[in-house]
């Protein structure tokens, strides 16, 4: 690893201003992604400061029935929170299918929402990648293409996001709060991670002088009855092939408001709004699931390698709905 | 350079490091604690595993600086019973792995009894489920054992979580 110099900040304000005053300066949390990143030659970082010291640890009830999350709440301590599991038990099973528990007790919030892509393609150094390397090309196009998006890709950028968390939090229009010495702004998770376009070097709307402060969660009633399944080559421990995020309310056979969003198999975390306006007014039954699925995974576009993705999308969107259907949420 | 003060299995050690020493290799390198084990050094394999104010984390993907004032743990600090039911229930072959599965185990072990759910809990809402087979196959999963003794290790958690 090249050498950084190293300062662990007492305070937001001298975080803020250490980053808006100097170059290559990068923010380290949990470093479960930033380390690793930083002894591939990745991340160069000239300075590193750590803000694991400062007071974004906290989880608290906002009027209203909203959630207040800190930045710095490590991912275990995120899932293992009651309010959590109650109230959004979709945002605290994706934590808990993501990783390990080990890299849950590092890994925090802001990191998690942070996290660079697993393209085999990014890691190898000897490889062309757009998002290492702008202008490189795209080796994965063509490539070992089993693990790459099969939504929102570009002809320049097809790398799958990698996070779990951030699936469930697209799911409940989470509202991400970022400051710097300019000021507060709160982007809406939507917003927040990028598309790849011609420019998939560029993940987030985070600005580089920008910190994470705290993930805002608003109240959203149908998250009561909500779900995570994750499909994976192993039963454990490994990056997601497709994921579903799902809430469901059901009157009288009729669906009255489904929320869906899908990991795995989009270039940033995939709200699947063409799904919800499918399943808007449908009779809750496995047809109608189909259909939905069916309506959003019309956009998808695979490879040869990654093409088993839209089938076992489809599959995985009507499984989980009919778990929600007859078994409720994972609360 | 940076000079840090780290505590390691109630002890306090001096150290002059590199930023970019991980706290494994500080315990490895520096310590002499070849006890924990440099695995894939990639935060895969789970070999790493020491406990950080009694919580398990990767010490490779920690830089040691990060850690400066919190306890760690290493295999040279425990004496606890399933050191013990991992000889006798066969939960290894080379051993590799082990320093990690004993401290991952002893931290997995206090995370259930504080009531932390996983990804096969049933119901996320009720605590203080039962740790059984599929939990702590789950539970231990960032832990790696490449000749395969799951079912020996499986085991000797099982028999010592009672």
């Amino acid at each position: 690893m090249r050498s950084f110099s190293y300062l662990s900040a007492p305070d937001v304000e001298t975080a803020l201003r250490v980053i808006a005053d100097g170059e290559g300066v990068k923010f380290l949390g949990g470093g479960t992604n930033l380390v690793d990143l930083m002894r591939e030659g990745i991340e160069r970082p000239a300075t590193v400061v750590d803000i694991t010291r400062l007071p974004l640890t906290g989880i608290e009830e906002l009027p209203g029935g909203g959630v207040r999350v800190g930045a710095l709440v490590r991912n275990s301590r995120l899932a293992a929170d009651l309010l959590i599991r109650t109230r959004y038990p979709v945002l605290a099973q994706a934590v808990l299918h993501g990783a390990s528990a080990q890299l849950r007790n590092m890994a925090t919030v802001g990191g998690n929402l942070l996290q660079r892509t697993r393209c085999l393609y990014f890691y190898d150094g000897a490889a062309a990648c757009n998002k290492r390397a702008p202008g490189s090309g795209c080796d994965a196009i063509g490539g070992f293409s089993r693990g790459g998006a099969i939504l929102g890709a570009s002809e320049h950028c097809v790398a799958a996001h990698p996070s779990d968390m951030a699936v469930a939090l697209a799911m409940l229009d989470a509202v991400v709060e970022v400051e710097s010495v300019r000021g507060v702004r709160r982007i809406p998770i939507a917003d927040f991670h990028r598309l790849p376009g011609d420019t998939p070097h560029i993940e987030t709307a985070l600005a580089a002088d920008e910190l994470i402060t705290a993930v805002e969660l608003p109240p959203v009633p149908v998250a009561a009855n909500s779900r995570y399944r994750k499909v994976r080559d192993r039963a454990s421990y490994a990056f997601a092939l497709v994921s579903v995020a799902a809430a469901l309310n059901v009157e009288d056979g009729v669906v009255t408001e489904a929320r869906l969003a899908l990991g795995g198999v989009g270039t940033k975390p995939w709200r699947a709004t063409e799904a919800e306006r499918a399943l808007l007014g449908a009779p809750a039954t496995e047809d109608a699931f189909r259909r939905a699925a069916e309506a959003e995974l019309a956009a998808a576009v695979a490879g040869p390698q990654n093409a088993f993705k839209i089938e076992l999308a489809r599959r995985t969107i009507v499984a989980t709905l009919r778990r929600l259907l007859t078994e409720g949420s994972a609360a | 350079m940076a000079e840090i003060s780290l505590r390691v299995n109630g002890s306090a050690h001096e150290l002059d490091i590199q930023p970019q020493v991980s706290l494994l290799d500080a315990l490895r390198e520096h310590l002499g604690l070849t006890g924990t084990k440099k695995g894939c050094d990639q935060g895969a394999c789970g070999a790493c595993t020491v406990l950080a104010d009694g919580e398990r984390i990767n010490s490779c993907l920690a830089p040691a600086v990060q850690y400066e004032g919190r306890e760690i743990t290493t295999i040279e600090g425990i004496g606890h019973p399933l050191q013990e039911a991992f000889v006798h229930a066969d939960g290894l072959q080379c051993g590799y792995c082990t320093p990690g599965q004993i401290c991952s185990a002893i931290g997995m072990l206090a995370e259930h009894k504080d009531g932390m759910p996983s990804a096969v809990t049933e119901h996320l809402a009720v605590t203080g489920g039962e740790l059984d087979d599929a939990e702590i196959r789950e539970r231990m999963s960032g832990n790696l054992c490449r000749c395969g003794a799951y079912n020996g290790i499986v085991s000797a958690i099982r028999e010592v979580a009672g």
